[in-house]
């Protein structure tokens, strides 16, 4: 019979106390830098909660409470390596260089904001489907020789989903150089952890699929990033791995979603407390990386960085044109489909822009 | 320089001449390795191409959505669904990335994957081995779908899906699979896709049909007294209207045949768009021979579901009369 354990890392406590033996070597600049990066996102969400809350703003799906996982992983990615995101990875796109107000874009309405840029994959909204696409990905690396990996998110609802066992499943099989890297927040939409399924952790998933499961502490950027890193190496090597992130939505699962209905205040109190956020910023604290200064001069650049993407976001926004629907379906326009783009456009473009076309709602 | 080959061997020779062609090309799917595939449309592939052709496990949603992380990294996936019906697996990744990646991304990721599958019924197969789901995925925009109904055809189009740079579900009829022998182009052989083809002329009716019906479409055509064309749709999606409307003015009568079920098929988006550009010219409604609108029964009952000769004739009687 087949034996197996789960491990749990934790480097940097909820008492800020840091493990060195767990801990990545990481310069000052890569922790302020870090730091930066999950404060960007904290505010980006906020902003964009605020915003749909104003009518200026579709549905969004903020990761607050999530920073640690994101970043600690995606900063572990090279710049060439795949990443492949659900919905709610606004931090890990923010930590892969994707401005703001592509992301803002997506939250609009607009195509504009899943336009792929670099290595990432789009937001997937099918809960889990995209991990076969990293599974894909990475077996295109292993096939090519690449020393390169991908990584694939996801949350603890879509381990229930077929999908991602047949990728786990594949990716195993076929020696794929993917990282499914879960972030378990607790709640799918209302439903809890305890009933998505009967197993002890969602690491334990790996086992069924013959490759290697891990538990983290995902508040904890320190350990999100030794984690994964130490996970890409074997995936460059055709080792695929399993990571489940223990972490929290601190907000609402989008903005159409109410927590109140299901959770209790006491049990997001307890969470807070162990807000990945501000246990970073002890730490960086207590190790003379920041100082109240330099934390000031951080948030201030945020702000003003916020501003001028919500500004570009409005604007983008302003030139949409819905004619363009058509010109993406294939690589050449059908004819069938050219007749109702002109159709289209002679419904709506009749008397020009000024009147019988509104460009906004 | 043309070769006698049956469908399915034209099918295996084209895998080959593009695997040759294309070094970034992937062929993978259930058995499709060892096995060279259940219907051998993949034999000795594997001898040639070691490094490029996979036995993937049995999991469909996986062959289809391990096609669009294959295509994202550049290489062009070549994913054998074992039989048509068992595609539902994957159709969410057929419906929800593949067919969608290209628009939703505004052009900047597609999915040049070629899924291929055997489709349709008149092989006494076992219980969901014989749907025809081409008007299911004709309903996906974003999605391209071949079915070919001869063995040139089935190279030359093949060819042109396999170098498509949008996704192409090519439904192979499991029927003509090993029905007939004949030439086909040796060498490089492209069919544009959504072109139909002529393949009798015809002046007082137009029959319109494709993959498995059009041998079927052609005996009853040789049966029948009138002087009928016959258009093999080809592709059904993006569909050739033209070279329909075309026909149809000439001719003014029209019978659209199709294994799959009659609500909703394709033959009623035929009927639509001869309304939409040549409904003046109709002499007589526009004939349906289709399967009916029951699940596919096993195949004690097959033949009574499945249209042959006979019932093409008596519709294109009916048209004639009309």
């Amino acid at each position: 019979m087949a034996e197996f354990s789960v491990e749990y890392v934790q480097a940097l406590g909820e008492d800020g106390a840091v493990d060195e033996d767990e801990a990545p070597e990481l310069d000052d600049e890569s922790l302020r830098e870090t730091y930066r990066l999950m404060k960007l996102s904290r505010r980006a969400d906020e902003r964009a909660v605020a915003l749909q809350r104003r009518g200026e703003l579709g549905t969004y799906a903020p990761g607050i409470g999530q920073e640690a996982a994101q970043v600690g992983s995606a900063l572990a990615l090279g710049e060439s390596e795949w990443m492949v995101p659900s919905f709610r990875e606004s931090a890990a796109y923010l930590a892969r260089g994707t401005p703001v107000h592509r992301l803002l874009w997506y939250a609009l309405g607009m195509e504009e904001g899943a336009e792929v840029a670099g290595s990432n994959f789009p937001p997937s909204i099918p809960v889990g489907s995209q991990s076969l696409h990293a599974a894909g990905l990475g077996w295109a690396q292993e096939m090519a020789e690449s020393d390169e990996a991908t990584i694939c998110y996801f949350g603890d609802g879509a381990t229930s989903e077929g999908d991602v066992y047949e990728a786990m499943n594949v990716a195993g099989v076929l020696d794929a150089h993917t990282v499914f890297f879960c972030q378990n927040n607790q709640y799918a939409i209302s439903t809890p952890r305890r009933i998505q399924t009967r197993t002890e952790t969602l690491a334990q998933k790996a086992v069924s699929a013959g490759i290697e499961g891990i538990q983290v502490d995902g508040n904890d950027v320190l350990g999100v990033r030794a984690v994964t890193q130490d996970a890409l190496a074997k995936a460059r090597e055709g080792d695929p791995v399993l990571i489940e992130a223990l972490t929290y939505r601190r907000s609402m699962h989008t903005t159409s979603d109410d927590p109140t209905v299901y959770r209790t205040e006491d049990e997001e109190e307890e969470w807070g407390t162990r807000d990945p956020i501000e246990r970073f910023e002890r730490h960086l604290l207590e190790t003379d990386v920041l100082d109240g200064e330099s934390i000031a001069a951080i948030e201030g650049e945020i702000e003003e960085t916020l501003a001028d993407e919500i500004d570009l976001a409005k604007a983008g926004r302003e030139e949409v044109d819905p004619a363009e629907m058509f010109d993406y379906v294939f690589a050449e326009m059908p004819p069938e489909l050219r007749r109702q783009k002109e159709e289209w456009k002679s419904e709506n473009e009749r008397g020009g822009k000024e009147e019988g076309f509104e460009r906004d709602e | 320089m043309t070769n006698e080959l049956r469908l399915v061997e034209a099918i295996r020779q084209t895998l080959d001449e593009e695997m040759a062609r294309d070094e970034s090309m992937v062929v993978y799917g259930e058995d499709v390795g060892v096995n060279g595939g259940v219907f051998r449309a993949t034999q000795a592939l594997r001898d040639e191409y070691p490094d490029r052709v996979y036995d993937t496990p049995v999991a469909e949603a996986a062959i289809i959505g391990l096609g669009v992380g294959l295509g994202a990294y550049g290489m062009t996936p070549v994913a054998e669904i074992q039989f048509a019906s068992f595609a539902y697996q994957g159709f969410h990744q057929i419906q929800q990335h593949a067919a969608r990646m290209r628009s939703r991304t505004r052009g900047t990721l597609n999915v040049p994957m070629t899924v291929r599958m055997p489709y349709g019924g008149g092989i006494r197969a076992l219980e969901l081995h014989s749907e025809s789901f081409e008007a299911g995925y004709a309903h996906i925009p974003g999605l391209k779908v071949v079915i070919p109904s001869n063995p040139a055809d089935a190279k030359g189009l093949l060819a042109s899906a396999i170098r498509d740079p949008d996704p192409v579900m090519f439904l192979e009829p499991t029927r003509l699979y090993r029905a007939m022998r004949e030439s086909v182009p040796e060498g490089d052989h492209t069919v544009p896709l959504s072109e139909a083809a002529v393949v009798r002329e015809g002046e007082d009716a137009t029959a319109v049909a494709w993959g498995g019906m059009v041998p079927e479409t052609l005996s009853a055509v040789e049966a029948s007294d009138a002087s009928v064309e016959v258009v093999d749709l080809r592709t059904a999606s993006p569909m050739d209207s033209a070279t329909i409307v075309e026909s149809v003015r000439k001719t003014g009568r029209c019978v659209v045949v199709h294994e799959a079920p009659r609500t909703g098929g394709l033959a009623a988006e035929v009927v639509a768009r001869i309304n939409d550009d040549a409904l003046y010219h109709l002499e007589a409604p526009v004939e349906r021979v289709t399967g009916y609108d029951v699940p596919f029964p096993l195949f004690a009952r097959e033949d009574a579901y499945r249209p042959d000769s006979e019932r093409i004739r008596r519709g294109i009687e009916r048209v004639l009369s009309a």
